[in-house]
């Protein structure tokens, strides 16, 4: 049993081939982050998950139904945190529940009655009577996400979930990721924030030009795609010191603007020709996945 | 959701988006109203006892206030429609992004394009039936015949409603529903027979008000108010109907076009 099933999943606009051929597997009660730099398909996929838009081919099968036949019916069991908050500006924070939920055919009892737990869930608990534009972002981003949860949903996908907000902010939604991950939510979410995937989600991919090119946890793409161990190295001559050393004594090494990373296994020799050097400054860190991330993706600006 | 041009799937969940747009209403009713209803009063009070007092036998018995109230209730209608679907339909669908909410929910973009449209219907026969009201309370309103003026305000609105709504689905800003206010909405107006009669227009143009809805609506409103049956009811109806029913499909079909793709 998968909570989501994708198989062959094409979409192309015109010449433009964004989702290429992908597969996804959601176990129940996991949490699968998408990742990939703008552009990579990411959001595309979210919406052909959810029925918005019509595959050119492949299956998707969410919570055992078709899509985009039975869309509706998925989607009543499924809960969406947009990228952009799409909180109706109009009303109170209740009253957004209360108007979400008509849309999910829930009685106004049955809503008045999951709404005083969804907005202590959302650190919301004083603010029921406030009006949307009295929130901070982050606020919003919590309501928005308690009115992800209006239909008591059993897969819930959320679109860069803490893009724009501060560290506070963000750490106080991941709090509430895992909260709802122990209560046995399956989660889906695409971020482009390493920390974020590799705090919260149990397994990863990654994508780009459309294409799955790596997947497995997070742990599982370091060792696999990179060199454990970096030595990032600043200075104006770094640049010059990596063609005449670094290269010697690193596996590999990559340059960008003033600062040049080196990959290795064993970092001792490496940190012994530095250490005689006072003009470079440099530190010594474990690989992550953000290096993996960049390794694979590469270092070009996409917008 | 094969194609944009598939056939429309109707439920009554569209009533949820009504409910949605009601509720934001009622919290800005008084407003609102003043807003919709001060413009054509005032234009309708202004120029029809002040023209009329110009012309005493041009229009007959209770004179032009009479002719100008019945098109007055028909092209508030149809402003209040147009408004409605294209900026408020345009602050949801675009700026909002509600569209975009509620179709997370289990509702098709068919569900909320029908729900607009009988809210922009609706809030037209509140603009509608204030001035027919204010008519009658004139003693501009002949017969109980003026009753059925109502349901004509009606299916009026969601003639414009579907016309306003596929300006909405092509529009890229607020901007560009000036054009549509300008090309078409006030040359509509000066000829359908609002302010005078159709005949004073050129024989050219006379051809044209045939395809106009608004003389249509004109055709069965000002009858009713003054106490006749309207000649070629149902055509006119049917003319409204169409209007109705085929600017929902293209609306539809050209909003599936923008944000399902």
């Amino acid at each position: 049993m998968t909570h989501l099933q994708v198989r062959a999943l094409r979409k192309s606009y015109g010449a433009n081939t964004v989702v290429d051929g992908i597969d996804l597997d959601l176990a129940p009660g996991e949490c699968f982050g998408l990742l990939g730099p703008n552009g990579a398909g990411k959001t595309t996929t979210l919406r052909l998950c959810l029925g918005l838009t019509a595959p050119d081919s492949g299956d998707i099968n969410v919570l055992g139904m078709r899509l985009p036949a039975e869309a509706r019916r998925a989607r009543a069991r499924i809960g969406v945190v947009p990228q952009m908050d799409n909180l109706d500006p109009d009303f109170t924070v209740r009253e957004n529940l209360q108007v979400y939920g008509r849309y999910f055919d829930l009685s106004a009892q049955e809503v008045a009655a999951r709404i005083p737990a969804l907005l202590e869930f959302a650190g919301l608990a004083n603010r029921g009577d406030d009006n949307i534009r009295a929130l901070s972002g982050g606020m919003k981003r919590r309501l928005t996400l308690a009115r992800a949860l209006i239909n008591d949903p059993d897969l819930i996908f959320l679109d860069e979930p803490t893009t724009g907000l501060d560290p506070q902010a963000r750490h106080l939604i991941w709090q509430r990721l895992r909260q709802l991950l122990a209560q046995g939510k399956t989660i889906f979410l695409t971020t482009h924030f390493m920390d974020e995937a590799e705090r919260l989600c149990g397994r990863l991919a990654v994508m780009d030009h459309g294409r799955m090119i790596a997947s497995g946890s997070p742990r599982e793409l370091v060792d696999r795609h990179i060199e454990p161990q970096v030595v990032e190295v600043f200075g104006d001559s770094a640049e010059n010191w990596a063609r005449d050393h670094g290269a010697q004594l690193a596996e590999r090494c990559e340059s960008a603007g003033e600062t040049v990373f080196c990959y290795v296994h064993d970092a001792t020799h490496l940190i012994d020709d530095l250490a005689a050097r006072p003009e470079l400054r440099y530190v010594h860190r474990p690989a992550n996945l953000e290096d993996v991330f960049l390794r694979l993706t590469g270092r070009d600006l996409r917008d | 959701m094969t194609g944009i041009w598939s056939l429309p799937l109707l439920s009554l969940r569209c009533i949820h988006v009504w409910q949605r747009n009601l509720l934001v209403w009622r919290k800005l009713a008084l407003a609102s109203m003043v807003g919709n209803l001060a413009d054509p009063m005032l234009y309708m009070l202004g120029f029809g006892y002040g023209l009329g007092r110009m012309m005493p036998d041009a229009f007959g018995g209770t004179g032009y206030i009479a002719f100008l109230a019945a098109g007055t209730v028909c092209s508030s209608t149809m402003m209040s429609a147009s408004f409605e679907a294209m900026y408020s339909g345009f602050s949801r669908m675009h700026v909002q992004k509600t569209w975009e909410a509620i179709m997370n929910a289990p509702l098709d973009l068919d569900d909320v394009v029908a729900g607009e449209m009988l809210w922009a219907a609706s809030k037209s026969l509140l603009s509608g039936c204030a001035v027919l009201l204010v008519a009658a309370a004139l003693g501009l309103c002949a017969s109980s015949l003026s009753m059925w003026v109502i349901p004509v305000i009606l299916i009026t609105g969601l003639a414009f409603g579907g016309l306003g709504l596929i300006m909405t689905a092509l529009s890229p800003s607020y901007d560009f529903f000036v054009y549509y206010f300008t090309l078409v909405i006030t040359p509509m107006m000066l000829m359908s027979g609002v302010f005078f009669p159709i005949d004073q227009l050129p024989a050219g143009l006379q051809a044209v008000t045939g395809l106009l809805p608004l003389s249509h609506a004109v055709a069965l409103v000002r009858p009713l108010m003054s106490g006749h049956l309207p000649a070629q009811a149902w055509l006119h109806l049917c003319v409204l109907a169409l209007y109705a029913i085929i600017g929902f499909y293209c609306a539809l079909a050209l909003t599936r076009r923008r944000l399902l793709k």
